[in-house]
C-alpha cells in the first residue's frame, strides 16, 4: 500500500488515487506534419523502465488535482512528488526524465510550438 | 473437432527408454525410482546459434519446440535469466479459454486451444488440461446484451458458447449464490464447455524436455545484457555468460519485453502491471467449473490439489516487483465471497504477483520489428497462459519464414499506427 503525499491535501493512501501513466507526455500541436509513425509514439508507444519511473498521479477522492511523481518501480519508493507542469528536482528524478526515449522524439519536438517573428 | 492440417509437430522423445509409459512407470519403480533421466539439460551457451529465444517461460519454450520439430530448426536456445517457467507462466491461475469477441481473438485463441487439445500426448507429458468448462457470469441487463451478442460472435466463428439462465447455472455450480437480493446478483452467463485449466508448471516442463530432446540447448541463469546489431540486422546478443552471435532473435519476456525493447531502441506501448492471485488452503471437491465474473470482478477455479484458485483485476500502477498491492485481494475475496459464500470460511495461503505486459487493447503483439532478425512476441498481459501452445507455434512459424501468417498477421507492432487495434478489455475478463 502506497502512501502518497498529496501537495494539497498530504499522505494518503494509494486507493484514494488514480495513476495517469507515464508524465511528461506533450502533445503534438495542431498544425504538426508528423507520420503515423512518429504520431504513435506519442498515442500509443510508452516509457515503461524498470527503475525510476516518471509518473502523474490524480487525488480522485481528494482534492482531485493532478501532480508528478518519480517512483522506482521495483522497490516503489517515492523519490520525489512535484507540480504538475514543473520538471523534477532530485538527481535520479532529472535523470529519468533525460534517459527517457521520448525526448529525442519527433512527437515531441512537434510539441513545441515555432518561434514566430512578431513585429 | 481436430483440424488435419494444424502441424502438432509431435516427433518427440523418439527414444523409447525417454518415453514416460506405464512400462516406464512400472520399470522404475522396480528399481526404487533411482533412474529417471533428466527430462532436460543443463546446457552452457554454444558461441552461434541459428536462432535465439530470450525468454524461458510457457511462450519461448513453445516456440523453441515448434522451431525445432516442425521448422527443423535444431541449432537454437533459450535463454533464461532465472529458472524456466519462474516468471508469469509459474504465476498464473491456470484458465484456459477462446471465447474472445473478435475474428481476429477467435484466430489466435481457438488456434491455441485447438492445440491445448492433445497437448499432452503430442510432448509426452502430462500437462494436466482439464476441459472442465469456463463459465463467465453476467449482473446486469446490460451485461445480458452484451453476452448475447459476444456468444453469436463466438459461435459464427465456430467457437463453442452457450447461454445459461441462473437456474442452469446453479445445477451446474450447487455452492453459488444466485440470490436475487445480492448486490450483483446472477442474471445469466455463457459457458464455453471446451475450456478450463492445465497445470502451468507442466506446461513449461513438457515443452521444455521435447525442446532438449531435439537438441535445444535451455541455458537459465543468464540474462540477455545487450542485443547487437550491424546496421538493421541483427548479430547477436550480449549475456551474462558472454556474447552469443545469432541471426534471429526472438522476444518473448512478458513483463520485461521494455527492458529488452529497449536495449534495441524498439518502441513498445506496453505498461508492466502487477497481476496478483491468492490461494485458499486445500478443500474437498466443490467447484468443477471455472467461474469468471466482470462486474463482481473475480474468476476461481479449484485445483486438483484441492485449493480454491483466485484472481481479480491489475493493480493500477506499474511494477516489476512481482508482488502487488493488498486492497486488490481484498476487493476482490469481498467479491467472491458475495458469489461463494462458503469461501468466508476458507484461509487464504498464499498470494503472489507476476509482472503482466498490458498492452492499449488487450491484445497481443507478436511481430517482426524495424531491425532485420529481431522479433517480439509480447503484449499477452492478462491473457497469456491460455495461448501459450498457439503463441509458440505462431511464432516459430514467424521466425522460421520471416513473414506472419495469418493468425499472427494482425498482431503486428504496426497496428499502433495503422489504428487497427482489436480491443479485447471486455473478453480479457480482467480490469486494467
Amino acid at each position: 500500500m502506497l502512501k502518497i503525499n498529496c501537495p494539497v491535501c498530504g499522505n494518503r493512501d494509494e486507493t484514494e488515487f488514480s495513476c495517469g501513466g507515464e508524465a511528461h507526455i506533450a502533445r503534438p500541436i495542431a498544425d504538426n506534419k508528423l507520420t503515423d509513425t512518429a504520431f504513435s509514439e506519442y498515442l500509443f508507444m510508452r516509457d515503461n523502465p524498470k527503475g525510476v519511473f516518471l509518473e502523474r498521479w490524480c487525488h480522485t477522492s481528494g482534492c482531485r488535482r493532478w501532480f508528478n511523481l518519480a517512483r522506482d518501480t521495483i522497490s516503489h519508493e517515492i523519490i520525489e512528488i512535484y507540480p504538475m507542469g514543473q520538471m523534477p528536482k532530485t538527481a535520479k528524478g532529472k535523470k529519468a526524465y533525460q534517459a527517457n526515449w521520448r525526448r529525442k522524439s519527433k512527437a515531441e519536438a512537434a510539441s513545441k510550438p515555432a518561434k514566430r517573428n512578431i513585429k | 473437432m481436430a483440424n488435419t492440417d494444424l502441424d502438432r509437430g509431435s516427433r518427440v522423445l523418439t527414444q523409447k527408454s525417454k518415453r514416460y509409459s506405464i512400462f516406464s512407470l512400472a520399470r522404475n519403480a522396480a528399481s526404487y525410482h533411482q533412474n529417471w533421466q533428466q527430462a532436460w539439460r543443463h546446457a552452457e551457451p554454444k558461441p552461434a546459434y541459428d536462432a535465439v529465444i530470450i525468454g524461458g517461460g510457457g511462450h519461448g519454450l513453445a516456440s523453441a519446440y515448434y522451431l525445432a520439430s516442425i521448422h527443423g530448426m535444431t541449432n537454437i536456445a533459450v535463454i533464461e535469466k532465472g529458472w524456466l517457467g519462474g516468471g508469469n507462466t509459474g504465476r498464473n491461475t491456470t484458465i484456459i479459454r477462446s471465447n474472445y469477441m473478435w475474428d481476429e481473438s477467435a484466430g489466435i485463441y481457438e488456434h491455441a486451444l485447438k492445440l491445448w487439445e492433445g497437448l499432452s500426448q503430442d510432448l509426452n507429458f502430462n500437462v494436466m488440461f482439464s476441459q472442465r468448462g469456463v463459465l463467465t457470469i453476467t449482473h446486469s441487463e446490460h451485461e445480458l446484451k452484451g453476452m448475447s451478442r459476444r456468444v453469436h460472435a463466438i459461435r459464427l466463428n465456430g467457437i463453442d458458447s452457450d447461454i445459461l439462465t441462473p437456474a442452469e447455472i446453479k445445477k451446474r455450480v450447487p455452492t453459488i449464490n444466485i440470490s436475487p437480493d445480492n448486490r450483483y446478483p446472477v442474471m445469466g452467463g455463457f459457458l464455453q464447455k471446451r475450456g478450463g485449466t492445465a497445470r502451468h508448471d507442466a506446461v513449461a516442463w513438457g515443452y521444455a524436455r521435447a525442446a532438449d530432446d531435439l537438441g535445444v540447448d535451455i541455458i537459465q541463469n543468464c540474462e540477455v545484457t545487450g542485443l547487437r546489431r550491424n546496421g538493421g540486422q541483427i548479430t547477436g546478443i550480449e549475456t551474462s555468460k558472454g556474447f552469443i552471435k545469432t541471426p534471429k532473435v526472438g522476444c518473448v519476456v512478458a513483463g520485461h519485453s521494455s527492458v529488452l525493447a529497449d536495449m534495441a531502441n524498439i518502441r513498445l506501448p506496453i505498461a508492466s502491471r502487477p497481476l496478483q492471485a491468492l490461494v485458499s488452503e486445500p478443500i474437498k471437491p466443490i467447484l468443477d467449473t471455472v467461474i469468471m465474473s466482470n462486474a463482481v470482478h473475480m474468476y476461481i477455479s479449484q485445483s486438483d490439489k484441492g485449493e480454491m484458485v483466485l484472481g481479480a483485476g491489475v493493480d493500477k500502477y506499474n511494477s516489476y516487483a512481482q508482488t502487488g498491492s493488498w486492497p486488490i485481494p481484498e476487493h476482490m475475496v469481498a467479491a467472491a465471497v458475495d458469489l461463494f459464500p462458503f469461501l468466508s470460511r476458507l484461509r487464504m495461503l498464499r498470494q503472489w504477483g507476476g509482472i503482466v505486459d498490458t498492452c492499449p487493447d488487450a491484445s497481443p503483439i507478436i511481430s517482426k520489428t524495424d531491425i532485420k532478425g529481431l522479433y517480439f512476441n509480447c503484449g499477452w498481459g492478462t491473457g497469456g497462459f491460455k495461448s501459450t501452445p498457439g503463441s509458440g507455434h505462431v511464432f516459430a512459424n514467424l521466425i522460421a519464414h520471416d513473414r506472419p501468417n495469418s493468425i499472427a498477421l494482425p498482431y503486428s507492432l504496426k497496428r499502433f499506427e495503422t489504428g487497427y487495434l482489436i480491443d479485447e478489455h471486455g473478453a480479457a475478463g480482467v480490469a486494467h
